[in-house]
C-alpha cells in the first residue's frame, strides 16, 4: 500500500500552511532525508524531508495551494514493488500528536508509517451528503459538528478540533460561531453583515478586490494575491492597532559619541563589525533590565514582568517583514549581538529562520535610519507592551549652554500599550536608554 | 525518593482513588495510596458489586416461582439466606483482591490506614497515614494529592441505624435472617434495588419516598413505568410521604407513614434507610486549607482542583453523579490534567451512564424529557415497548421500554431512558453515541442485529422521526 505524505507541523502551533513548491516531480524516485517539498507557514519557508523510501505515487496538494492543514495528504509515495494502480489503497501515516516537531523536518511521517492503525476506507461520506470535501481532504469532525457547521455556514477546514486527534467537535463549532469574525480572516463565518450595515466595515476579510477596485472609482490595477506572510501583518497589526491603546513618546539621542566609540571597536575587532543597531539593541535591553516595568506583556488576568530580555528586531524581507529575536540580549555583549543579527538577518532574507526564532519576544525595535526616516511611529507587535521606532542619525542644530552647536541626532519613539506600561514607565525607559546611548562606554560595561 | 516520598497521593482507595492510582503510575509518577478499610471501596465491598451478587440470586428465586409459563414445574422450593450473603461476600472478596493485586502490579505503594492533610513542606503535601487508634504510621509527602474518601449513608434523625432493625445499605446487605415485613425510606437506586431483592425473595416491602415519584432523578415516564411494575408485584408505595413516629421494640418497628392526607402506621421487622449520601469530609485534614465544603462535599472545578495547591478532589467526596463509573472516569482525568497531558477534557454529566438494578431493571444517559425542555430544546422523543420485540417476547420479558430524547434542530441525541430486561447492558450503545456526538441520522443508519433487544433502541430513534417499523 502506498504511503501516505502528510503536511507537518512545523511548529507546535501550525495549524495549516502554503505548499510553496514542490521538488520532485511524479515519478521520482525519493530516498529518506531527500528534500521533497517546501512549506511556507506563517512566516518562513521550510523543507520537507521525505522519511521513507519509493517513488513519488502522486502529488495530492499542488503547489502554490494555500491553507494546507497540518496532517492533510500531499502526496502518496509508492513502495517498492507497487505501482500507480496500488495508488487507491493508500494506508495513512502516524498522526503527528508529537508536539516535539519543531524542527524543519518532517516528524509526521517517521518510519512507523508501516504500523499505522488499521486504514480507513475512503474518506466516508456523511450520511446526508453534509460536510462533503474535495478528493483528499478529509476533515475530522463529529456527526453532530459537521450538521451545525452546516447550519451556521461554518468552513470546517477553518476550525481546528480539540477532540480525540484532533477531531472537531460541537464546542469547537460553537466556540467558532461564537468569535468575532475578524479572528479569523479565513473562515467564512455567519454572515457579519447584519451588524455591518451602515458602518465601514472594520474586518480586512470584509473587502472584496471589486469592492476596493469600486472605492477607488473603478481604476484598472495589477492583483497581487496575499501570501501567508502577508495575511499575518495584515492580521496581526489590525488586531494590534484595534486592541492595543497606542501613546507614543519620543526622545532625541545624541550619537556623536556612540558613532566614535564605534568606529573605534570595529578598527579592533576582527570578528565582528558592530552596526549602530546592534548598540541601539544592546541599550534598549539593558534600559528593560532596568526598568522592568517596560519589558511586560497585557494578560486579561494581570501584567506579565517578563523575566528575560527577547529583543525582536524587524528585518525586511522580500513580500514583508519578519522579526527574528535576540534572546536574553541584556546579558548578551555587543560582538554576540552583533554576530547573532548577522546570521539571523541573512537566515530571515532566505526565509530560512527556524519558527522559535521569530515567535515570541518581550519588546520589539524598528529601525528606518538607513532610508532617511526622521522619525516614526510603530505598530506594536503583540503581545509585547512596546516598541521602538529608530529614526535616522543626522547633523542638526542644537542649543548647547546657550549657544547653537551642531550634533548628530537620532530621534527614537517609543509605541507604549498603555493597558500595561504607563507614561512614566515608558518615560523613565527612555531617560535610561537615552544615557546609555549618549554615554556609550556605559553601556559595555 | 525515599520510601515515603512520592509524586502523587491518593486518599482513599476505592473505584476512584485506586483508578487515578493506576492511571498515575501508568504515566510514570510513584504513587501511593492510604486506604482505611478495603481496596475497592465501597462500589466493590459494599455497594455495586455485592448487590449484584444478591440480586441475581433473588431473580433466580423470582423465576424459580414463574417456571410454569416456560413449561417447567418445580416444587418445594427453598433457598438459605445465609447462602446467598455467602456467595456475595465471596465475590467481594475475590474483587478485592483482585484490586490489590492491580496496584502491586502498577508499582502503586498501598498504606494500611487513615490519611489525612498535614500542611506542606518545601513546596510539597504532606499526608499523616493514622492506624484505628489514630496513632501515627507514616508521614508521606507528595507534590499532588488526590482526595477520594468516599461518602456513606445519609442518617436520619429517629431512624439512627442499629443491626438488628434499621439498616442502612451495609446491614441490609448481610442479613441473618429474611425480614417477612419490610419498610424502605428512599427510592433512589440503593433503596429500589434492596427493595426489589427482598420482594423477590418473598418480603412484604413498603416503599416510601419523600418527594412525588420513585426513582426521581430518572425520566418521569421510567419513574412511572417501575410504580406501575412495582405495584403489579405487590410493592405498597407511598409518595410525596414522610415517615414519623418510629418506635423500635424487641423484633419490629411501628413507624406511621403520611402522605397525600393520609397517613397509615405499619409495623415492619426491619427499616432500611436509604434516603442519600453524605460525603466523607471530617478528618482528612481539610481545617486551614483552601478546601471548601458545600454540603458535605468537597468543592471543585472542572479539573478536580479545589483551590488548595496540590490538592484534587474525585468521586462520591466531590459530588453527584454519586456513580463508581463516574468516580473512575474522574480519577483519571483529573492525573492526567495534572500529568500535563494534553487534550484532557473534564466530565460531561450529560454522557454519564446510570443504571439501576431493580426488576424491571433501569437504565439512562443524558437529559430526561423534562430537563431537555427546561433548558430550551426542540424535542423529538421516541418510544418503542418490549411487547414489540421479538427477542424480548421470546425470552418471556416483555415488560419494558426504550424512550430517546433528540434535539429536533440539530438531531443531538440528548438523552436515553430505557427500563426492562437487561437495559443496563444496552445503555453503553446509547453512552457511545452520545460521547461520538451522532445525530439520529448514524443512529438510523446503524445496523442492529435481529434477534436482539438492541432492536428496541434503533426503533426508538427511528419512532422519534416517526419511522418506527415494527409498532
Amino acid at each position: 500500500m502506498p504511503i501516505e505524505i502528510t503536511m507537518p507541523a512545523l511548529s507546535p502551533t501550525m495549524t495549516e500552511g502554503t505548499l510553496a513548491k514542490w521538488l520532485k516531480k511524479e515519478g521520482d524516485e525519493v530516498k529518506a532525508g531527500d528534500v521533497i517539498a517546501e512549506i511556507e507557514t506563517d512566516k518562513a519557508t521550510m523543507e520537507v524531508e521525505a522519511v521513507d523510501e519509493g517513488k513519488l505515487g502522486k502529488i495530492v496538494v499542488q503547489a502554490g495551494t494555500e491553507g494546507v492543514k497540518v496532517n492533510e495528504v500531499i502526496a502518496l509515495l509508492l513502495e517498492e514493488g507497487e505501482s500507480a494502480a496500488d495508488l487507491g489503497s493508500a494506508k495513512p501515516a502516524p498522526k503527528a500528536d508529537a508536539p516535539k516537531a519543531e524542527a524543519p523536518k518532517t516528524e509526521a511521517s517517521k518510519t512507523e508509517a508501516h504500523k499505522a492503525e488499521a486504514p480507513k476506507a475512503e474518506a466516508a461520506s456523511a450520511p446526508n451528503g453534509d460536510g462533503a470535501k474535495a478528493a483528499g481532504e478529509r476533515v475530522f469532525a463529529t456527526p453532530l459538528a459537521k450538521r451545525l457547521a452546516a447550519e451556521a455556514n461554518i468552513d470546517l477546514k477553518a476550525v481546528s478540533g480539540s477532540g480525540p486527534h484532533g477531531r472537531i467537535v460541537k464546542a469547537d463549532i460553537e466556540a467558532a460561531g461564537s468569535k468575532p469574525a475578524a479572528g479569523k480572516p479565513a473562515a467564512p463565518q455567519a454572515a457579519p453583515a447584519p451588524a455591518a450595515a451602515g458602518v465601514p466595515a472594520p474586518q480586512v476579510g470584509a473587502l472584496t478586490k471589486e469592492k476596493v477596485q469600486q472605492l477607488a472609482g473603478g481604476i484598472a490595477y495589477d492583483f497581487l494575491p496575499h501570501t501567508t506572510m502577508r495575511k499575518v501583518i495584515a492580521r496581526r497589526l489590525t488586531e494590534s492597532k484595534q486592541t492595543v491603546p497606542h501613546f507614543y513618546l519620543t526622545v532625541d539621542c545624541e550619537i556623536d559619541e556612540l558613532l566614535k566609540i564605534r568606529t573605534e571597536l570595529n578598527a579592533k575587532g576582527e570578528n565582528f563589525k558592530l552596526s549602530v543597531n546592534d548598540m541601539i539593541i544592546r541599550a534598549a535591553a539593558i534600559a528593560l533590565r532596568k526598568v522592568p516595568e517596560a519589558n511586560a506583556s497585557w494578560s486579561d488576568e494581570g501584567a506579565l514582568l517578563w523575566k528575560s530580555v527577547d529583543v525582536a528586531v524587524a528585518v525586511a524581507i522580500e513580500g514583508g517583514l519578519i522579526t527574528p529575536i535576540v534572546k536574553n540580549a541584556d546579558q548578551k555583549g555587543l560582538a554576540t549581538i552583533s554576530n547573532e543579527m548577522k546570521d539571523l538577518g541573512a537566515r530571515a532574507k532566505a526565509g530560512k529562520l527556524k519558527p522559535e526564532e521569530f515567535q515570541g519576544g518581550t519588546f520589539s525595535i524598528s529601525n528606518l535610519g538607513m532610508f532617511g526616516i526622521k522619525d516614526f511611529a510603530a505598530v506594536i507587535n503583540p503581545p509585547h507592551g512596546a516598541i521602538l521606532a529608530v529614526g535616522a542619525g543626522e547633523q542638526r542644530a542644537v542649543v548647547k549652554n546657550g549657544a547653537l552647536a551642531i550634533a548628530t541626532v537620532m530621534s527614537c519613539t517609543l509605541s507604549v500599550d498603555h493597558r500595561v506600561v504607563d507614561g512614566a514607565a515608558g518615560a523613565n525607559f527612555l531617560k535610561v536608554f537615552k544615557k546609555l546611548i549618549e554615554e556609550p562606554l556605559s553601556m559595555l560595561l | 525518593m525515599s520510601d515515603t516520598q512520592f509524586d502523587l497521593i491518593v486518599v482513599g482507595g476505592g473505584p476512584g482513588g485506586y483508578v487515578a492510582a493506576i492511571r498515575g503510575a501508568q504515566l510514570g509518577m510513584k504513587v501511593a495510596v492510604v486506604e482505611s478499610t478495603h481496596l475497592g471501596g465501597i462500589c466493590l465491598n459494599w455497594g455495586c458489586i455485592p448487590t449484584k451478587a444478591l440480586l441475581k440470586t433473588s431473580e433466580i428465586n423470582h423465576l424459580l416461582h414463574n417456571l410454569d409459563q416456560f413449561g417447567f414445574a418445580a416444587k418445594d422450593i427453598s433457598f438459605d439466606i445465609a447462602k446467598l450473603v455467602k456467595r456475595s461476600r465471596g465475590v467481594a472478596n475475590q474483587l478485592s483482591s483482585g484490586v490489590k493485586h492491580l496496584l502491586k502490579k502498577n508499582k502503586v505503594t498501598v498504606f494500611d490506614g487513615r490519611g489525612k492533610l498535614d500542611g506542606t513542606a518545601g513546596g510539597n503535601r504532606k499526608v499523616k497515614v493514622s492506624d484505628k487508634d489514630g496513632k501515627g504510621i507514616a508521614d508521606l509527602t507528595a507534590k499532588n494529592v488526590i482526595l477520594a474518601t468516599g461518602a456513606r449513608a445519609r442518617v436520619l434523625p429517629g431512624l439512627e441505624p442499629d443491626p438488628k432493625l434499621v439498616w442502612t445499605y451495609r446491614e441490609a446487605m448481610v442479613p441473618e435472617e429474611m425480614p417477612k415485613k419490610l419498610l424502605v425510606i428512599g427510592s433512589g437506586a440503593i433503596g429500589v434495588e434492596f427493595a426489589s431483592f427482598y420482594r423477590n425473595l418473598g418480603a412484604e416491602v413498603t416503599i416510601v419516598e419523600m418527594v412525588d415519584r420513585i426513582l426521581p432523578v430518572e425520566d418521569a415516564e421510567i419513574s412511572a413505568f417501575v410504580h406501575k411494575s412495582f405495584e403489579k408485584q405487590g410493592f405498597k408505595i407511598w409518595t410525596s410521604s414522610t415517615v414519623k413516629d418510629v418506635k423500635r421494640s424487641a423484633g419490629s418497628v411501628t413507624a406511621t407513614i403520611e402522605g397525600k392526607g393520609k397517613s397509615e402506621t405499619i409495623t415492619v421487622d426491619k427499616v432500611i434507610v436509604a434516603a442519600g449520601i453524605v460525603g466523607n469530609v471530617e478528618d482528612i485534614g481539610l481545617e486551614g486549607t483552601k478546601v471548601k465544603v458545600d454540603r458535605t462535599h468537597v468543592v471543585i472545578d472542572e479539573h478536580g482542583f479545589t483551590g488548595e495547591p496540590g490538592v484534587y478532589a474525585i468521586g462520591d467526596l466531590a459530588g453527584p453523579p454519586w456513580l463508581a463509573h463516574k468516580a473512575s472516569h474522574e480519577g483519571v482525568m483529573v492525573v492526567e490534567h495534572i500529568a500535563g497531558l494534553k487534550g484532557v477534557h473534564p466530565l460531561d454529566v450529560n454522557n454519564i451512564p446510570g443504571c439501576t438494578y431493580c426488576m424491571p431493571q433501569v437504565a439512562s444517559v443524558g437529559l430526561t424529557e423534562a430537563k431537555a425542555k427546561e433548558q430550551g430544546y426542540d424535542v423529538k422523543v421516541g418510544r418503542f415497548p418490549y411487547i414489540g420485540n421479538g427477542k424480548a417476547i421470546a425470552m418471556g420479558e416483555t415488560e419494558g421500554m426504550i424512550k430517546t430524547v433528540f434535539d429536533g434542530k440539530t438531531g443531538a441525541l440528548l438523552g436515553a431512558h430505557m427500563v426492562g430486561a437487561d437495559v443496563t447492558e444496552l445503555i453503553q450503545g446509547y453512552a457511545i453515541g452520545k460521547t461520538l456526538e451522532t445525530t439520529e441520522a448514524e443512529l438510523m443508519a446503524t445496523v442492529f442485529p435481529h434477534p436482539t433487544l438492541s432492536e428496541m433502541m434503533h426503533e426508538s430513534v427511528l419512532d422519534a422521526y416517526k419511522r418506527a417499523i415494527h409498532f
